[in-house]
């Protein structure tokens, strides 16, 4: 694939918005103890849309658990926007992923008996910002993906596909740095699924929003501008593409 | 952060409004029944006060026999006072105010076609004093009436319904027994006593009238002292005791053939009593609430498990530990609170109809009022506490991934 010329020469002197530096991440000890990353360098710059592919057991959710500041690393070094997320205290991480990360899970997570608007402000209750701001912008954000007319549905009266747009409302109605997604179309038939990629590639492209995604169908992978590959706990492939045509 | 917390905590509540009203009930009854035994105590205790004091103040009681050796004693075999006795006791001891004669002896009291089993009491007019009597309507007995034994009576109120109904008893001639004797008064009513006893079920008549006319003899049955305000009534009590063993020639080596008692002291006792015992239902009632308070920590700690993934969720989101456990904490007091207002409601409602039935007086206590609703917040505050760290330290991505 051709190297994107115009990226690398506008954003030459500015740090990386994610670096990863020979991560590493061991679960349990001893005999029991299981490396799921050994040793993962990763760059991310702003704007970017990356799709993280590879077998089960690869390490992906564990590389997005990390990214996310849910968990640390073992060894090595995680910088976001230029800041060690390794050293920071279990309260420091909680307001990096209240400021700039948005997340969309394969399960929805959604809050059950809850209205969809409700879901989609709670992370704007946390920022405390204002009740009529709150309303107004989780409205944006549900008409953003498509669901003008169902704020006060609750989750249990959305089919897959609407919630998981209900769960994208939610990540992006902060307007995050970030948006990390782990499988968000896992659940999903091909028709949703293209809904959803359509739904993230337009956030990425008129908002700016950086995504970070993880799948397992190289027809979703399409859609991001860079793939990188998982094996046993490494990084194996980086390609990165030109605009999806 | 405090007020979403709190409307969060309404909303989980509406949404499971059975399962909260089970968890609260522990709190409910508990809280009730703290102000349910408090306000009834407090009811009898201020009843037992009232009827003592209703006795008159600084009252002190002279009967024949010995009563501090049990029950029984030697009453029948002494030696019954006289009217000199009386007079002793109110003019030669100096702290004495006022001393009645009383002789008692049960009657059939007859009117026309009504008759009533009652007592009749022989007395003068310092009884009204002393045992703190006012007349409600007519008169008390006059000088003369004392002294010749005139048939004449005063009614309690209780016998004038009994025997005149809506009538006007004043200048009627009943009969007790063989004797006829004309209303001049009636008693201002007492009530029943906490024993249950009807205080307004008597009639009096002069001390004279009553030994001539009904007993046949000159005996006094008991004489009732009032001391003078601000005397201490042990040292008229002691008074009484030397001057009646002077007159009744007991040796120094006898013991008394007669009792003295301070009604005050009888008084003290009574409502001690009552306090402990008020004390003691509130702690009994005070481990009911604290079982509630059990109930609330066993019910938080299933909706925390129940609700692992939503808390998964705030945490991914970026809430922060004391966020996750002010909205736990702030649940649990929300419920327990609601649980001490309906108890409040329920105890207050139930104390009044309580003290209708048991007749003790309803006294409203606003400060066990706030103190057991205090008590209730705290509660959820104390056991609260716990499932509410619990939720807040679980790991979000062990959490989301929670089933
Ligand atoms: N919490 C954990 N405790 C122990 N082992 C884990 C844990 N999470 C993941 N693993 C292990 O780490 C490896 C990588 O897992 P994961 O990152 O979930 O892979 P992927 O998402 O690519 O399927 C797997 O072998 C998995 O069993
Ligand atoms: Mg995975």
């Amino acid at each position: 694939m051709n190297t994107d010329v115009s990226d690398t020469t506008a954003d030459v002197t500015a740090r990386p918005l994610i670096e990863l530096k020979d991560v590493t991440k061991v679960y349990g000890q001893g005999h029991a103890a299981m490396q799921a990353l050994r040793g993962v360098d990763l760059r991310i710059e702003e704007g970017d849309f990356v799709a993280v592919m590879g077998p089960s057991g690869s390490g992906k959710s564990t590389c997005m658990n990390i990214l996310g500041c849910l968990d640390t690393p073992t060894a090595g070094s995680y910088l976001f926007k230029g800041v060690e997320v390794g050293k920071l205290s279990r309260s420091q991480r909680a307001l990096l992923r209240r400021h700039y990360l948005g997340f969309v899970f394969q399960g929805y997570n959604l809050l059950n008996r809850t209205s969809a608007l409700e879901n989609v402000e709670l992370p704007l209750i946390y920022r405390g910002t204002p009740t009529a701001e709150r309303h107004g912008r989780a409205r944006k954000a549900l008409e953003a993906v498509g669901l003008k007319g169902w704020e006060g549905h609750t989750p249990g009266e959305l089919s897959g596909g609407q919630q998981q747009r209900v769960a994208i409302a939610r990540a992006i109605v902060t307007e995050p740095a970030v948006l990390l997604a782990d499988e968000p179309t896992g659940n999903l038939d091909s028709a949703r699924s293209r809904e959803i990629m359509e739904l993230l590639c337009t956030f990425n492209r008129d908002q700016g929003i950086t995504i970070v995604m993880v799948t397992h169908e190289s027809e979703m992978a399409a859609y991001a501008k860079r793939i990188v590959q998982f094996m046993d706990g490494l990084v194996k492939t980086d390609e990165q593409k030109g605009e999806v045509a | 952060m405090l007020w979403n917390a709190f409307l969060l905590a309404l909303r989980e509540i509406r949404r499971n409004v059975m399962r909260s009203f089970l968890t609260i009930l522990g709190v409910v009854i508990g809280v009730a029944a703290v102000i349910v035994m408090v306000t009834l105590g407090s009811g009898a205790t201020a009843q037992v006060t009232e009827q003592i004091s209703s006795l008159g103040s600084n009252l002190l009681m002279v009967m024949p026999g010995q009563r501090r050796h049990g029950p029984g004693g030697s009453s029948a075999s002494a030696e019954p006072f006289d009217l000199d006795d009386v007079m002793a006791i109110a003019g030669e001891i100096g702290s004495v105010a006022a001393a009645a004669p009383s002789s008692f002896q049960s009657v059939m009291a007859i009117y026309g076609n009504e008759n009533w089993a009652t007592s009749v009491t022989g007395t003068d007019n310092q009884y009204l004093t002393v045992r703190n009597w006012s007349i409600e309507n007519g008169r008390q007995f006059t000088v003369s009436e004392l002294r010749s034994g005139k048939a004449v009576c005063i009614l309690g109120t209780t016998v004038q319904k009994e025997l005149f109904g809506g009538q006007n008893p004043l200048g009627a001639t009943i009969r007790l027994e063989k004797l006829s004797c004309q209303v001049i008064g009636i008693l201002k009513s007492k009530g029943q006593t906490t024993m249950g006893t009807d205080q307004d079920d008597r009639v009096l008549i002069p001390l004279r009238t009553f030994q001539r006319r009904i007993a046949g003899n000159q005996d006094v049955g008991r004489i009732h002292v009032s001391a003078r305000e601000g005397t201490s009534t042990e040292k008229v009590l002691k008074d009484i005791e030397l001057l009646m063993r002077e007159r009744r020639h007991i040796s120094p080596t006898e013991e008394n053939d007669f009792t003295v008692m301070d009604m005050q002291e009888i008084a003290a006792t009574l409502t001690g009593t009552t306090k402990i015992l008020t004390a003691l239902l509130g702690t009994v009632a005070g481990v009911s609430l604290l079982v509630g308070g059990i109930g609330i920590m066993n019910i938080m700690l299933v909706s925390v498990t129940e609700r692992t993934r939503e808390i998964g969720i705030r945490l991914a989101i970026g809430a922060l530990e004391r966020e996750v456990l002010m909205q736990f904490l702030v649940e649990a007091v929300v419920l327990s609170s609601f649980g001490g207002l309906f108890g409040i409601v329920l105890a207050l409602t139930a104390s009044v109809g309580l003290a209708g039935i048991l007749q003790i007086p309803f006294i409203f206590n606003p400060g066990i009022v706030v103190i057991a609703f205090l008590f209730s917040a705290g509660v959820g505050v104390v056991f609260g506490y716990f499932p509410a760290q619990k939720a807040a330290r679980l790991d979000p991505i062990d959490a989301l991934r929670h089933e």
